[in-house]
């Protein structure tokens, strides 16, 4: 996750606060999450999100989903369905129009996990 | 018939911030899973989906396996003038849907 992580921000310092990350934290299907991501911005022409970015701990992928919103989005959410392989965290970092990185961290338990089951 | 559900409001006020909801039916295989016999289900997901709004991209979304079956996006726009929106998704094995959506402004 933080090799993802820096792949997106590079070497800037992602700091916490003013993204929220709604997500159940008791799951008891994984392979079907609701998950909601909301920024605190204006969404203006000079001050808006530019992009989402949500990462996870322990699916065999670090990506959940990148998001592109511009300064029309009127508000900075997306709401999707996610699939998660195991209990963890999961990170949702939003990159604001000046270059900042703001994120928010939440912890998810699942009791059915996706991905594991056979195919007949 | 496409196989897309796309939820967007007929009117609005201009200036009105309007909620965009869209479902496409697809498998979103994986490819980690893995049948009795042991062989690798191959990968089989839409990579990309995006709207545009009279031809200029408003939302655009990268899409990963851990993007659950039958993928459902939801997302924000201002409602500036009346136009249509375009949505299309794009996946492994050539996959490529598209949907449009008219809105009228007041």
């Amino acid at each position: 996750m933080a090799a993802a992580i820096r792949t997106v921000v590079g070497g800037a310092t992602v700091q916490t606060g003013k993204v929220k990350l709604d997500i159940p934290p008791l799951v008891e299907n994984g392979n079907s999450v609701p998950m909601t991501v909301s920024v605190a911005s204006p969404m203006t022409a000079n001050d808006y999100v530019k992009s989402i970015h949500v990462f996870n701990e322990k699916n065999p992928q670090p990506n959940l989903g990148n998001f592109y919103l511009g300064p029309r989005a009127g508000r900075a959410q997306v709401s999707t369905r996610v699939r998660l392989a195991d209990s963890q965290k999961i990170t949702a970092i939003a990159h604001f129009s000046d270059g900042s990185f703001w994120s928010v961290t939440a912890e998810v338990v699942v009791t059915l996990a996706a991905c594991t089951e056979e195919v007949i | 018939m496409t196989a897309a559900l796309i939820n967007v409001p007929k009117k609005a006020k201009s200036g009105d911030v309007i909620e965009i909801k869209t479902l496409m039916s697809h498998v979103m295989e994986t490819g980690y899973r893995r049948t009795t016999s042991g062989g690798v289900v191959p990968r089989d997901i839409i990579t990309s989906f995006t709207c545009r709004f009279n031809g200029e991209e408003i939302f655009r979304a990268d899409l990963f396996p851990a993007t659950a079956a039958n993928p459902f996006i939801s997302f924000f726009t201002v409602a500036t003038k009346s136009g249509k929106f375009d949505f299309e998704w794009i996946g492994d094995n050539g996959f490529s849907e598209s949907a449009s959506a008219s809105i009228t402004v007041e």
